[in-house]
């Protein structure tokens, strides 16, 4: 059984395999956000259409939201960070690798559950911002806002952990010499990014609860009948969902940061600014909730604070967009797929970023708010942003990750489809929303001036499905006769190309020792292109394989599964299987393997 | 011709090329009243700020990848040199924005109290707002006036809205007169906009509320105040008589199927309903269920299938009253007046 490549991958303790089944299932996920998307844009390419209309569109928008940004977006940059962050520190592994692999299969139980619900009962309706009332009881019946609920709460778990992971392995694990000061942006950026989700998680599980109360039994947070406040649940929603765009955009920061420099040739322009930039964007990002909440009419004290607190990011994000302007500035620049997708980043992302200060501007948000231009402005910054960043890592980190390298012609393609694709659907958007278009609406009117737009988007949607059908493919070519890749293909700064591609499992036979910034590149240009080890070959502890957090995975799959029907026995039957494992686990005596220097010699790993 | 800022042609020549730019009395950049006005001439500077950003950073951006790309035969010169960075450039890339920023801030902040001014009552029209899925609720507490999917103004005055919601967060927008505001269950806010002129403008619901989100229209009816003035007066005293024997019929199918949910005020039914519009002066509103033209065809079609022109209403069919039955009912509700 323990030799079944399945059981090893559903078993594996090993970042860097996590970090490809975090590929594997935001991909999946991505397919099925994609094609909702697909859907909505069909429904909306002529007035007065009839293809999806009422509660099944509302459906399709709000899985497609909360999809993508829970299930594709920030599982996909894990599974960057999983691969990398070890590797750009010098470390063998993450702090905690049994919580790394807990944390991948709550995510996928939860996201699974709430995608069952297409086939079980009908999906969420209600946005995903799912607010109250509208999601209660009395507006949604049946199960579909349960599914969105205990969905969420079982992955939101699963990020947490990551996240706790993170912190611990960046804090701790850093090779010696690795100061904070010499980390790489990803990792920089990472390590913002698992702050952000420990101070803004807590509060989208509180709320989750609360609305599983008031659905599941019976309590009364939200409903005004029963005494309850519906801003209560937009307050508590934004405080998690304001900082999760910047958990979204960050680690993007963090690609893009590493990529300009690697393909400039150059040093990253500013490094102190940029780290300052970043931990700044982390700290305001919860200081502007509000800015979501400015027609809800609480005042003009209130939504002015938060009016200059949100345009107060425009300014290091703008710290950001001019270091990497002028690290290309007298670099030598090899546009490179990744490249591409980081210059692509730069101009779309700066589109998006103004149309943010606008909607800061509160009189004309009175305006923009749940138009088609905050439509518009979010997949700019999110689309832009996330997913060009994505794009950015996948074609730079492919090679690292699975040995061959991605074909650039194809890539190419991918990018000049995906990213003409992208400004045709969402830069008529903006005038869909001005000229009186609200978001999440399943028709309007001929006559309105409004067909152009929509029509012109809908295109745009379909030239980026043929992008990223042209990635799957270069995915596909890739794994069946792709070109080998070397260890160091784009000529790299950090540590992770100074390994092997794929890296061996230990990651380094010796801990390095860091000398500098970019440390990597130091060691080509000014020591023997050789990393200096920080310890002599010896033995190398790894953690064994488990089982359990599968196990426990799908207790909580059953657990939700049963609560999402009222069903109290399969839910606690759920959580007795959960709490077993747990019991299993905390008695276990697992002390792991060694890998004995002799068994590293002939593979030829030398650090 | 009058002149127009620069920001106008940057956000309205994309749009005449994407061929959104007409007068569609439903746009955000055609204001017909101040408030609008106001909110365009902000949507205006801060797009004008804005492009400069967006422009200085292109030319850069351009500068840079033209001019710095790799050529065949760069590799020979070497490896660039490695700049850490320029206090000077990084200082000034962090002061201009913020200069700019508050440029944007002072006119926002000024402008956020400004619009949240409570209006002289004494020259103001107030109107109580109730949504509901998927319609709109108008009342008038000073003229006891109620319509429901219309709501008739005058034009140069401030018209206070006061609104509610009864089930779930419903937002109120009319782009030609001003942004929107949310209605909140349990909670009441206050909207107040002005038309200049005389016309229809369209408004819709812009907060998810439901299967029918997207058909929660309405109109907004600006009249000059003479028009007004008779407008209110008309429903004041409505004409709800049938005024042939078909209409009578239809009467009492309406007092029988109808009154339960709908309220016809001055046709002396006994029961007046509360949870659906109002339809006193039927034959008055401009449109059916705020999405159709309001005639006989699609008053009929409504009757036998509210489900499927505006699904998870809480209208239910009348299939099971027969063709002239209906007919009798539309017939009556054409001499609502």
């Amino acid at each position: 059984m323990r030799e079944n490549w399945l059981w090893s991958w559903i078993t594996t303790v090993d970042h860097k395999r996590i970090g490809i089944l975090y590929l594997i299932g935001g991909g999946f996920f991505f397919a099925v956000a994609g094609l909702e998307a697909l859907l909505i844009r069909i429904q909306l390419m002529f007035p007065d259409n009839s293809f999806i209309v009422g509660d099944t569109f509302n459906q399709l928008f709000t899985m497609h939201g909360t999809t993508m940004l829970f299930l594709v977006a920030l599982p996909i940059l894990f599974g960057f960070m999983n691969f990398v962050v070890p590797l750009q520190i010098g470390a063998r592994d993450v702090a905690f690798p049994f919580l790394n692999n807990l944390g991948f299969w709550l995510y996928i139980s939860g996201g699974l559950l709430l995608n069952l619900s297409w086939l079980f009962g009908g999906a969420p309706d209600a946005g995903w911002t799912n607010y109250a009332t509208l999601a209660l009881n009395d507006y949604s019946p049946g199960p579909g806002v349960n599914y969105y609920v205990l969905g969420l709460q079982i992955a939101g778990l699963g990020t947490l952990m990551s996240a706790i992971n993170f912190i611990t392995t960046i804090v701790n694990m850093r090779a010696p010499g690795m100061s904070y000061l010499r980390l790489p942006m990803f990792t920089w950026t990472t390590f913002v990014t698992s702050a952000l989700i420990m101070f803004a998680f807590p509060p989208l599980t509180a709320g989750l609860f609360m609305m599983m109360f008031d659905r599941i039994f019976g309590a009364n947070f939200f409903t005004t009948t029963g005494g309850g406040n519906v801003t209560v649940w937009q307050h508590i929603f934004w405080i998690f969902g304001h900082p999760e765009v910047y958990i979204l955009i960050l680690p993007a920061f963090g690609v893009f940061s590493d990529v300009i420099s690697t393909f400039s040739r150059k040093r990253l322009f500013g490094y102190h600014s940029m780290v300052f930039a970043v931990v700044l964007i982390g700290f305001l990002g919860f200081m502007v909730w509000l800015h979501h909440m400015f027609t809800v009419g609480l005042g003009p004290v209130a939504n002015s604070i938060f009016a200059i607190s949100t345009m107060a990011i425009a300014v290091p994000t703008g710290i950001k967009i001019f270091n990497w302007l002028f690290t290309m500035w007298g670099g030598r620049i090899r546009f490179t797929t990744a490249m591409l997708y980081a210059a692509g980043f730069i101009v779309s992302f700066v589109m998006g970023g103004v149309t943010g200060v606008m909607l800061g501007v509160v009189p004309a948000d009175l305006q923009f708010h749940d138009t088609y231009f905050v439509v518009a402005h979010f997949h700019y910054v999110i689309i832009g942003g996330t997913v060009f960043g994505i794009m950015t890592g996948f074609y730079y980190w492919w090679p690292k990750m699975f040995g061959t390298v991605l074909n650039e012609k194809l890539g190419k393609w991918n990018f000049w489809l995906f990213f003409f694709g992208f400004h045709l659907t969402f830069f008529p958007q903006h005038f869909l929303g001005l000229n009186g278009m609200p978001r999440r609406v399943y028709t309007f009117e001929a006559n309105k001036g409004l067909e152009t737009g929509n029509l012109v988007s809908t295109i745009g949607t379909f030239l980026m499905t043929i992008a990223l059908l042209i990635l799957l493919y270069n995915v596909a070519k890739s794994i069946r006769k792709g070109e080998p890749a070397s260890g160091d293909p784009w000529d790299g700064r950090s540590l992770e190309w100074a390994v092997s591609s794929p890296p061996p499992a230990y990651n380094f036979a010796q801990t390095p020792r860091v000398r500098g910034l970019d440390a990597w590149w130091l060691e080509k240009v000014q020591g023997d292109g050789k990393l200096k080890p920080a310890e002599p070959l010896g033995p190398i502890h790894m953690p064994s394989p488990s089982y359990l957090p599968f196990i426990m995975a799908v207790g909580f799959f059953i657990s939700g599964f049963g609560f999402v029907f009222h069903s109290w026995q399969v839910g606690a039957l759920g959580l007795v299987v959960v709490f077993v494992t747990m019991y299993i686990r905390s008695f276990e005596e697992d002390h792991g393997f060694h890998i004995q220097p002799d068994e590293l010699k002939p593979q030829g790993v030398e650090s | 011709m009058k002149r127009r800022s620069p920001a106008w042609w940057l956000l309205t020549i994309p749009g005449l090329l994407a061929g959104c730019v007409s007068r569609n009395n439903m746009s955000a950049l055609d204001p017909q009243g101040p408030v609008g006005k106001t909110q365009l001439n902000l949507i205006y500077l801060s797009t004008a700020i804005m492009a400069f950003v967006v422009i200085v950073v292109a030319v850069i951006y351009i500068y840079v990848v033209t001019r710095y790309r790799e050529r065949p035969g760069d590799e020979k010169k070497g490896i660039p040199e490695q700049i850490s960075g320029s206090k000077k450039l990084e200082i000034l890339w962090t002061v201009i924005p913020v200069i700019l920023l508050v440029i944007l801030a002072v006119p926002t902040i000024t402008t956020t109290f400004r619009l949240e001014e409570r209006p002289d009552p004494a020259e103001t029209i107030r109107v109580n707002v109730t949504g509901y899925q998927y319609w709109w609720a108008f009342k008038y507490p000073d003229l006891r006036v109620t319509t429901a999917n219309e709501v008739h103004i005058p034009t140069g005055k401030k018209v206070e809205f006061n609104m509610t919601s009864q089930d779930v967060v419903h937002a109120f927008w009319v782009p030609s007169l001003g942004g929107k505001l949310d209605l909140n269950p349990g909670r009441n806010t206050r909207l107040v906009l002005q038309a200049d002129r005389p016309g229809v403008y369209e408004g819709k619901c812009t907060e998810l509320c439901g299967a029918s989100h997207a058909l929660m229209n309405f109109r907004v009816i600006a009249h000059r105040p003479a028009d007004f003035d008779r407008w209110v007066a008309s429903r004041q005293k409505p004409d709800s008589t049938a005024k042939t024997a078909e209409a009578r019929e239809g009467k009492r199918l309406v007092g029988q199927n109808c009154i339960g949910c709908h309220a016809v005020r001055g046709a002396g039914f006994q029961v007046e309903g509360t949870t659906a519009p109002e339809l006193t002066g039927f034959s008055q509103r401009t449109r059916v269920a705020g999405i159709m033209e309001n005639n006989r065809k699609n008053v009929t079609d409504w009757l036998k299938n509210p489900q499927g022109l505006k699904p998870g209403n809480r209208m239910p069919a009348f299939d099971h009253l027969s063709e002239k039955q209906l007919r009798a009912i539309v017939k009556y509700l054409e001499d609502l007046k």
